[in-house]
């Protein structure tokens, strides 16, 4: 039973303490030296960039060297496997290949 | 006019055949045997017109283990087969038709992250088996797609029929189910729940649930599953960090991604044919993965499993290549 207990132990700490070492992003921006009117604005994503980390990105990573003949078939192919709307497919293809 | 046939010709220009897949040399040692699997997994994906898509992955290995019965050296066994090959059918905006054999949509691990260059363990956890039907793998249809979608929600869904096969290339149980799951892309939430029934022989209810948690601006990741069946359930939970924090995943320390996972099965009655253990069990992974330029990863994890019939070490390590290339080069 310890021993369980223990492993469980371990494995909450390895599983959270990544998260406590993030640094909040709120109170990065508080720390930041530079004055309000040098900062610049935050970035929009774009529905393609969501689209991607919130569906391709959580599995795998960017394939490196990217060829831009095949974009439209690994938008299609992440249609299917991410049961991705028409919408979210064209937006993707759209991110990939601009 | 022209503006439509010039969009039209873009988007085909886009969508060429790629072959993409994995390439790997995986060795693995349990109590003291060990196994090396020099390892291919090509993944075919050729699009046909707008509304069509033909998709493939195999699985060709060669499994070098040790003889048993006291007997030195090794023997060797060849393993050559279809994990996929199905049609893909663009149906409406919110549905895919799918025909074929596909993989069986219960839980996340099996569509998602049996791929060996995406899994950050050599080897499945141990409820695979459940709702999988044995095979992973069903022949039939499959209806699927996303139900509804925006910035705050994405509900999807899956429903399937499979037929009984006993092919050798294309085995599958007659079975049915589905899976609904929602995502909230504000807290990186994913809520899913799979169902399906064995129609055949002993026919039995799987159920399951899911849930992914990947915090924003975070390289942290955690994915767990739960399956029960009449004669077993388990559960499994993985956490992993990329350290890609303060210099990006291309940078040498960003390569690191440690894992952990956690295992635990229960059985009620004995069942052949599930998969899991024979007896209650509980295992915890321990992985040290690193990621190099290229699309090159290494994959080393410890395991140390708990049972009333007996514990042992796990040590697994993977040398894994990912390729992904165009089937041919247009201009």
């Amino acid at each position: 039973m310890k021993r369980t207990a223990l492993i469980i132990a371990m494995g909450i700490t390895a599983t959270f303490l990544p998260l406590c070492a993030q640094q909040d992003p709120a109170q990065k921006q508080k720390s930041d030296s530079k004055p309000a009117s040098q900062s610049s604005p935050p970035r929009q994503i774009s529905r393609g960039e969501r689209v991607f980390k919130q569906n391709c990105s959580r599995c795998h990573n960017v394939p490196q060297g990217f060829p831009p003949q095949i974009s439209g078939t690994v938008a299609r192919h992440m249609r299917v496997r991410a049961s991705l709307s028409a919408a979210d497919e064209n937006a993707l293809l759209h991110f990939l290949n601009p | 006019m022209a503006v439509v046939t010039s969009i039209v010709s873009a988007c085909n220009a886009q969508r060429i055949p790629l072959i993409s897949g994995g390439a790997g040399f995986i060795t693995s040692t349990k109590g003291g045997n060990a196994t090396y699997l020099p390892v291919i997994a090509p993944l075919l994906a050729a699009p046909l017109g707008d509304h069509l898509l033909v998709e493939s992955r195999a699985t060709i290995l060669e499994s070098f283990f040790p003889r048993g019965g006291g007997q030195p050296g090794y023997d060797h066994q060849h393993f050559a087969g279809l994990s996929f090959l199905q049609a893909d059918i663009m149906a409406s905006r919110h549905m895919t038709v799918v025909a074929g054999q596909f993989l069986t949509p219960f839980g996340t691990y099996n569509e998602r992250l049996t791929p060996i260059w995406i899994s950050n363990y050599e080897e499945a956890p141990l409820i695979f088996g459940l709702g999988t039907m044995s095979t992973a793998s069903s022949v039939g249809g499959m209806l699927r797609g996303s139900a509804y979608s925006n910035e705050k929600a994405n509900l999807a869904y899956v429903a399937y029929f499979s037929a009984a096969s006993t092919n050798e290339q294309f085995n599958a149980q007659r079975a049915a189910g589905g899976q609904a799951s929602v995502y909230l892309p504000e807290s990186r939430l994913e809520i899913g729940y799979s169902f399906d029934r064995r129609l055949q022989d002993q026919r039995q209810n799987f159920n399951g649930m899911h849930l992914w948690w990947e915090p924003a601006d975070s390289y942290f990741r955690l994915r767990s599953e739960y399956a029960h069946s009449p004669h077993a359930q388990g559960y499994w939970i993985e956490a992993d960090y990329r350290f890609a924090r303060f210099h990006g995943e291309d940078s040498i320390l960003g390569g690191f991604e440690p894992a952990f996972r956690m295992q635990q099965t229960f059985r009620s009655r004995p069942d052949s044919q599930d998969g899991l253990p024979a007896a209650d069990t509980q295992r915890a992974d321990f992985a040290f993965n690193y990621h190099f330029p290229h699309e090159v990863r290494i994959n080393t994890s410890y395991s140390r499993e708990f049972s009333s019939v007996g514990n042992r070490n796990i040590w697994q390590t993977g040398l894994i290549y990912r390729f992904l290339i165009p089937t041919w080069r247009r201009k």
